[in-house]
């Protein structure tokens, strides 16, 4: 589906360039929903946002590919990228509010998007939106509302709604529901995987919130200060997860029926974007640092067949979350 | 910011100029011949004796030139400030307030507004006695109105941000809310404002002159302009007599002009980074994250 070989997103400023994701290998694969995961500021949606190249400078592509059904899309001209976004990928923001026009009706919005893609005419057009109203459970009438008639869960539906318009069969979703309440975010969400159970898209699923993730994932990616640092099967994450960023955050979010334990986090903060580093991103904050660590920072490699990780010490830790982030 | 506003080419060279013109208008009096007195040949061409020839009245035009500028310099800049000050304050005064005080406040300035400016002042300036000061009440009196629209407006959009509300929660007076929390958001339009002003009052007010509604036993660049008109400085070919003051005039304005960009760029982020960019990789397609792939 796509596939992301050895990107580099680099901002500039007076001083030099600052990288913010550094030789990120991942991979879409069809029909998959992929999360990806990390703290803020670790370069999660720079990098949803660099997949369809709207991130306006000064970030800038400084190295690599992003190949979509074998052809780079860092090769195409404003008019091919044009082609590309919403037809092929389709991406819902993080602020339903923001991302709608506050002076227009739903369902001109719906319609211009629609006509901006394809050659139709206004009642087809109209026809379309309200099926896809319908599918992510709005009513029909909804498409004459303003933005700011809806509530926060229903305007996130319409944006789900206007990704889905071209039926594009790569859905980048970044950080949808952050701002909704959790039973909101659950019936969404459903409806997410419901739709993407039917119509077989692919979706890149950028967000925080691990335990939701791995409840909603195929595959999810751990994303730290802009590198890959593991990604695998979502069983195989939240089972045996085996970077110690990832135990990490696995361990920081409480289990509803497990024992009474008191929750640690990751000690420190996550490193600043420096023009120059050496050795392992994570090394400040490693609860079993090692001296190669110090030296080069780890390439991600298979550790078993569709589980990759980037970690020196990989395997140390096969009994899952490591005691430093546990305590009674 | 400090440190952008001295590395700037546009702010280096704008406060060069500035700082060149005030030097002449503070010290440059000290140096010179009498500008009034009668020293030489009516309309002498420009030598060794008097750098910049002499007027149809035999007076040094360098020293003219030079003794103009304290009057017309120091005076732009007063009304330019008066005239940012007031409006500032009634501008905010209205936003904050709201009710009857913006109702007051926006139909005096719409008033204002709606009176064409340049007439009016002549019409006060010929009504009153001539002089420095008629020049700078009539130039404030008609040019606050639209600094207080813009301030106001910014005001009304700051009044409604969260920090404000939460200040006002905090309990804090008005007075403090007005001064502390909403103008130094405004700094840079301040100064903008500030210097757009002096540009208006500075031209304003050399045209009022030229006019002849100021003072004109007075040594303006204003009161050059007039004279120089009144002794038939363009049918004797005697372009000395107003190039020098027109020039002064004219490169004020633009050091003012180019600090007024400096601030704009200081003041917003966005357009120092494109100016970085563009200097580093050129220009790009808008609307399309470039992709430079260039080994660092």
């Amino acid at each position: 589906m796509m596939q992301i070989e050895n990107l580099s997103i680099m901002m500039a400023d007076a001083a030099g360039s600052v990288p913010i994701i550094e030789h990120l290998d991942l991979e879409i694969k069809p029909g998959e929903i992929l999360g990806l995961a990390g703290e803020s500021g670790c370069g999660k949606s720079t990098l949803a946002k660099a997949l369809l190249r709207i991130l306006p400078p000064p970030a800038y592509i400084s190295s690599g590919r992003i190949l979509y059904q074998g052809h780079d899309i860092l090769d195409y001209d404003a008019r091919a990228m044009k082609r590309f976004r919403w037809r092929e990928a389709a991406m819902v923001f993080q602020n339903a509010l923001n991302a709608l026009n506050p002076v227009l009706r739903i369902r001109e919005q719906l319609v211009d998007t629609l006509q901006a893609h394809r050659r139709l005419g206004k009642k087809e057009a109209v026809a379309i939106a309200a099926e896809w109203m319908v599918r992510v459970g709005l009513h029909v009438k909804h498409l004459e509302a303003y933005p700011h008639e809806l509530s926060g869960g229903m305007r996130q539906r319409v944006m789900i709604a206007m990704a889905l318009l071209l039926e594009a069969p790569l859905l980048i979703l970044d950080e949808p529901t952050t701002a909704l309440d959790v039973i909101v975010q659950r019936e969404i969400l459903q409806k997410i995987v419901e739709l993407q159970d039917t119509q077989q898209f692919s979706v890149l699923f950028v967000t925080h919130d691990l335990p939701l993730m791995t409840a909603f994932c195929d595959r999810i990616a751990i994303l730290y200060a802009g590198s890959i640092v593991e990604c695998g099967q979502s069983q195989d994450i939240a089972r045996a997860a085996q970077h110690p960023y990832t135990q990490g955050l696995m361990a920081s979010f409480p289990s509803l029926d497990g024992q009474r334990l008191q929750k640690r986090g990751i000690a420190g903060y996550p490193p600043g974007f420096a023009a120059q580093r050496q050795g392992c991103a994570f090394l400040p904050r490693c609860p079993r640092p090692c001296a190669q660590g110090a030296l080069r920072q780890p390439p991600l490699l298979s550790w078993t067949p569709g589980h990759q990780l980037a970690c020196y010490q990989a395997g140390s830790a096969q009994n899952g979350i490591p005691k430093e982030y546990l305590s009674l | 910011m400090n440190r952008h506003l001295w590395t700037q080419k546009k702010s280096i060279w704008g406060f060069s100029i500035l700082l060149l013109f005030i030097l002449m208008a503070t010290l440059g009096p000290f140096f010179t011949q009498d500008p009034k007195a009668f020293l030489g040949t009516p309309l002498q061409a420009p030598d060794g004796n008097f750098w910049l020839g002499t007027s149809g009245q035999g007076q040094d035009v360098w020293a003219q030139m030079i003794a103009g500028a304290r009057a017309s310099l120091f005076s732009a800049l007063a009304i330019g400030a008066a005239t940012t000050l007031i409006g500032a304050l009634l501008g905010l005064a209205g936003a904050f307030w709201g009710g009857v005080v913006d109702e007051l406040i926006s139909l005096l300035s719409n008033i204002f507004l709606v009176i064409p400016g340049l007439p009016l002042a002549i019409v006060i300036a010929a009504y009153l006695p001539a002089g420095n000061l008629t020049i700078a009440l009539v130039l404030i009196a008609t040019g606050w109105a639209w600094n207080a629209r813009v301030f106001r407006a910014q005001a009304l959009s700051l009044r409604q941000r969260d920090f404000v509300s939460a200040a006002i929660v905090a309990g804090e007076s008005s007075l403090r809310l007005m001064f502390f929390e909403i103008l130094p958001n405004m700094a840079s339009l301040l100064l903008s404002t500030f210097l757009g002003s002096v540009i208006y009052a500075l031209g304003a007010q050399v045209g009022l002159e030229f006019l002849g509604l100021g003072d004109i036993s007075a040594i303006t660049w204003g009161t050059n302009l007039y004279w120089a008109s009144n002794d038939a400085a363009l049918m004797t070919e005697s372009w000395w007599t107003f190039v020098p003051t027109g020039l002064c005039i004219a490169l004020l304005g633009f050091s003012l002009a180019l600090l007024n960009f400096a601030i704009d760029e200081i003041a917003d982020p966005r357009l120092q980074v494109q100016k970085i960019w563009r200097r580093r990789v050129g220009r790009v397609t808008p609307g399309l994250t470039p992709v430079v792939r260039t080994s660092v």
